[in-house]
Order: structure tokens, then C-alpha cells, then sequence
């Protein structure tokens, strides 16, 4: 898959894909949903301000914390799981 | 080399007591003293807990112009100097007063003070804050009114390098004293980040935990802040012993480095170097340490750094090793001078103060944290780490008196 896959996702996956790609110093359309953040170079605190910027953007609470990563069932590994994540937040958090 | 320093009197308050008896009883007993937070607008914060002094009277502790001019930092040190001063049976001449001196730390200065001005303007819509702000929040003030109460006319200034000021200041009185410049110092630190703006900056690095502070646990989910202060009075070996003065421990070493690597991310490298040069500055070999009081800070990188740093240095027997961060929290820019009594502690008492909240071993840190219940042991020297975001380390080396 590549950059195709925003176009049958909603604006929320786009926007996310956005964050990470900003981050990453790259264009959006070249992050594909498989690529891990690792591998876009984003370390600790690439992510602290990832989920800044995803708290701020959609008004929702990431439950996440760097000592224990896989702790609040939430997986941020790939590109497509961050978008799957903050979708699944949204829906929650924001009804 | 230069003179011996002795450590002639001990001071603090911080949520374990209020005082250094029962400091140390509570760190012998394995006390956990962390528990809801209480102030302004904690409801708004997602981490709820620290190690938060209880029932600080300052309206029955201070007059009003005190009041109006310290700030909680500053209110915690001037105790814990008063109780060393007393400690240390300290009379100065006005000679020997010029050749005495203070050295504080603190991460946070006026931190309480900042967020209160700060809400005033920006909240409240004020259009003035307290005219003595800025003589509370400076991050000298607490060394500022030490100096003035104590008469303390030599050098005085604070040093701020986060979770190692302390240690930082420590380091420097002990190197001040021991080649002569001065012949008694001040020195510790103290910190008072408990409000809301002190944690919800914290928060944001996602490094905090939520439900308590186990260094060393496989369990372990990060950090809990503390507050309070300690503060010590080094003095040159001779004076102290000439004047008949109660020798809690010696001051026999100091390292500091630098990771140069990372602003957040430890490096055992940069840990390794400073308690090899700690114990080569002591005249100590490896075999001669039996207990580390550790950073342990409880965050996943920090104690797999550290135990990784200690097994490098120390080989695969490594002395005990404890954080007692599990008890009071972090109190970052004073974390090293109240952990430093727990060196006292086992030096002087042969007590090692445990690592409280321990569930199971983390195979990434293969260390006898000495596991939620305190041990006995003759100590003949220890070292006290700690280590800072920024990459800097600093570790002090002492010996039992």
C-alpha cells in the first residue's frame, strides 16, 4: 500500500498522516500505513509532540505513557495503527 | 588532594518527616509517603499523585514580611538549614563568618510563585502581581536568605541542573571546602513544583506515573514527584574535629559528566564515567563500596541505563543498590540532598533504606535493589547518583566517619 490508501480513508486518517509526516520531515503522501514510526526516525520525543499535536487537533485525551507503552491497549507502532488509534479515540471520546 | 570535609549537621522536610529523626525512620521502615495531591486545580490534571508535604504551617513558621518574601521553596530550605545549623552546634566568629558560605539547588526556584503571578495576569485578567515576585522566584533566593540568617559571608549562589542540582551543589561546596576557599558550607537543595502548572508541564513528556513510583520493578511505570528540601553543613575535617563536633559521615569524593548525547535519553556511559570518577576522586576501589543510593527515578529508560552504568562499572557482584525516590518521589532539583541522608543512614547506622513498592525483578535490571524491606550492614563508603535531563551526572562518594 502506499499514499493511496488516504484517499479511500476519511479526513481524520489524513490529517493524522499530516501530524506524522510533519514530524518525520517528509511529504504525506510519502508515508504509507505499514511504515512504523521508527522507521520515519521518530523517537521519544518526536512522540510526545506527535500526540501533543493529536490531543490538540481532535480534542481528545491519548492515554499513553512512555514507561509502559503497550499499557493502555493502545498501539502506535505503524502509521495506520496511529490512524486506527485516534479514530477509535475520537469515537469514544467525543461520542 | 587538600583537607577532609565532614559532614557536622543534617536539616530537612519532606513528605516522609519534617524533620531528619524521622526522615530516617520513616526510609528504615520502607514508608511510602506518596498519596493524592492536594491543590488548586488538581482536577484538571490527568496525574494526581506525588510526595507532597502535608500540614506545612507556614503562617505559624514565619512573620508576615517572611512570608511575603519566601516562597514555599525557600520556606523548605530555611528549615532544613535552621535543624543543620542546630545540628552542627554552628557558632561563626565574624572571621570565620567571610570564610563561610552556601551553595543550594534547585530545579524549579520560585515555581509556585511563577504559576500563581501567572494566573493572576493571564486567568484572573489582573493587571499587577505581587511586588515581591521576582525576589521570590529567582532561583538564588533560598541561598540568598540561608547566607542572610547564617551570616554566611563567603560564596553563595544556587545551581540549577534539573534532577542533579543538588548533587551539583554538594559536589561544589565539598570541592570548596576541601581546598581551602572556605572552611564551612551550606549546601543541599530544595523544591517546591506541587501545583498545577509544575505537573501539568510534566505530563506533557508522558513520563509521570500514575499510580506510584517503583524504581527497578518490572512493573514500573515512571516517575512521581516529591517536594521538600535538606540542606548540610560541610566543614573542614579539622575544625569540626577541634571543636568537638558530631561527625554524621565524610565527604570523600566527586564526579561530574556529561552525556553529550541526548536532552532526554540517559546514556550509562556518561553514569559509568561519574561513579568511576566519584570513587578514583575518594581514593575508593569498587570492593570498598557497599551500598549505591541509585537516581532510580522508576521510568523505563532511566533504571535500565543506570543498573546497565553500575554493572559496567562494579562487574557482575555490584553492591546494594536502592531508591528511596519510592518513598518521598523525585524532588528533582533537591532529590540528591535528601537521598543523601539516606547515605548517612547507612554509613553512619549501618541501615540500608530499601526501594519501596518492589512487585517483581526486572530482568532488564539485574541489581539487588534491596526489595521493599531495609537490611543491615556495616558500610565502609557508598556513592550517592544522580543524573539530569541535559546528560549531566553527578555523583558524590562518602565514607563512614
Amino acid at each position: 500500500m502506499d499514499g493511496a490508501f488516504l484517499t479511500n480513508t476519511g479526513d481524520l486518517h489524513a490529517r493524522v498522516v499530516g501530524i506524522l509526516a510533519a514530524q518525520a520531515l517528509r511529504e504525506p503522501s510519502g508515508l504509507t500505513a505499514e511504515m512504523s514510526l521508527d522507521s520515519l526516525g521518530i523517537d521519544s520525543l518526536g512522540m510526545a509532540e506527535i500526540l501533543f499535536a493529536i490531543e490538540e487537533t481532535f480534542d481528545v485525551t491519548v492515554p499513553f505513557n512512555a514507561n509502559d507503552t503497550e499499557g493502555a491497549g493502545l498501539d502506535l507502532r505503524t502509521v495506520g495503527a496511529v490512524c486506527m488509534a485516534v479514530e477509535a479515540l475520537v469515537r469514544d471520546q467525543r461520542g | 588532594m587538600g583537607r577532609r570535609v565532614a559532614i557536622t549537621g543534617a536539616g530537612t522536610v519532606n513528605a516522609l518527616g519534617g524533620d531528619v529523626p524521622s526522615t530516617l525512620v520513616a526510609l528504615a521502615a520502607g514508608r511510602v509517603a506518596i498519596g493524592p495531591l492536594a491543590f488548586d486545580e488538581v482536577e484538571r490534571l490527568s496525574i494526581r499523585i506525588g510526595g507532597q508535604i502535608r500540614d506545612w504551617d507556614a503562617e505559624g513558621r514565619f512573620d508576615r514580611q517572611e512570608l511575603a518574601l519566601y516562597d514555599r521553596a525557600t520556606q523548605f530550605a530555611v528549615e532544613a538549614a535552621r535543624q543543620a545549623v542546630a545540628d552542627a552546634g554552628l557558632t561563626l566568629t565574624e572571621g570565620e563568618s567571610l570564610r563561610a558560605g552556601v551553595v543550594m539547588g534547585t530545579g524549579g526556584g520560585g515555581y509556585t510563585t511563577i504559576d500563581d503571578a501567572y494566573r493572576a495576569v493571564h486567568a484572573q485578567g489582573k493587571n499587577r502581581v505581587h511586588p515581591f515576585t521576582i525576589p521570590r522566584l529567582m532561583h538564588n533566593a533560598a541561598a540568598a536568605h540561608l547566607a542572610m540568617r547564617h551570616a554566611l559571608k563567603g560564596p553563595s549562589f544556587t545551581v540549577s541542573s534539573a534532577c542533579a542540582s543538588s548533587n551539583h551543589a554538594m559536589g561544589l561546596a565539598f570541592q570548596m571546602v576541601r581546598s581551602g576557599a572556605c572552611d564551612v558550607m551550606l549546601t543541599g537543595g530544595s523544591e517546591a513544583t506541587l501545583c498545577f502548572g509544575g505537573i501539568k508541564a510534566w505530563e506533557g513528556l508522558r513520563v509521570m506515573s500514575p499510580d506510584g513510583c517503583r524504581p527497578f520493578c518490572a512493573t514500573r511505570n515512571g516517575m512521581v514527584q516529591g517536594e521538600g528540601a535538606a540542606v548540610f553543613v560541610f566543614e573542614d575535617w579539622d575544625r569540626a574535629t577541634a571543636r568537638g563536633a558530631p561527625i554524621l559521615a565524610e565527604v570523600a569524593g566527586f564526579s561530574m559528566t556529561s552525556d553529550a548525547a541526548d536532552i532526554v535519553l540517559p546514556d550509562p556511559d556518561g553514569a559509568a564515567r561519574a561513579m568511576r570518577g566519584a570513587m578514583a576522586d575518594a581514593g575508593l576501589t569498587e570492593r570498598q563500596v557497599g551500598y549505591i543510593n541509585a537516581h532510580g527515578t522508576g521510568t523505563a529508560a532511566n533504571d535500565r541505563s543506570e543498573v546497565q552504568a553500575i554493572r559496567s562499572v562494579f562487574g557482575d557482584a555490584p553492591p546494594p543498590v536502592s531508591s528511596t525516590k519510592s518513598m518521598h518521589g523525585h524532588l528533582l532539583g533537591a532529590t540528591g540532598a535528601v537521598e543523601l541522608l539516606a547515605v548517612v543512614m547507612a554509613l553512619r547506622d549501618g541501615v540500608l533504606a530499601p526501594t519501596a513498592g518492589h512487585v517483581q525483578p526486572d530482568p532488564a535490571c539485574p541489581v539487588d535493589c534491596i526489595p521493599n524491606d531495609a537490611r543491615r550492614a556495616r558500610v565502609d563508603a557508598a556513592l550517592s547518583n544522580a543524573f539530569a535531563f541535559g546528560g549531566m551526572n553527578a555523583c558524590l562518594a562518602l565514607r563512614r566517619a
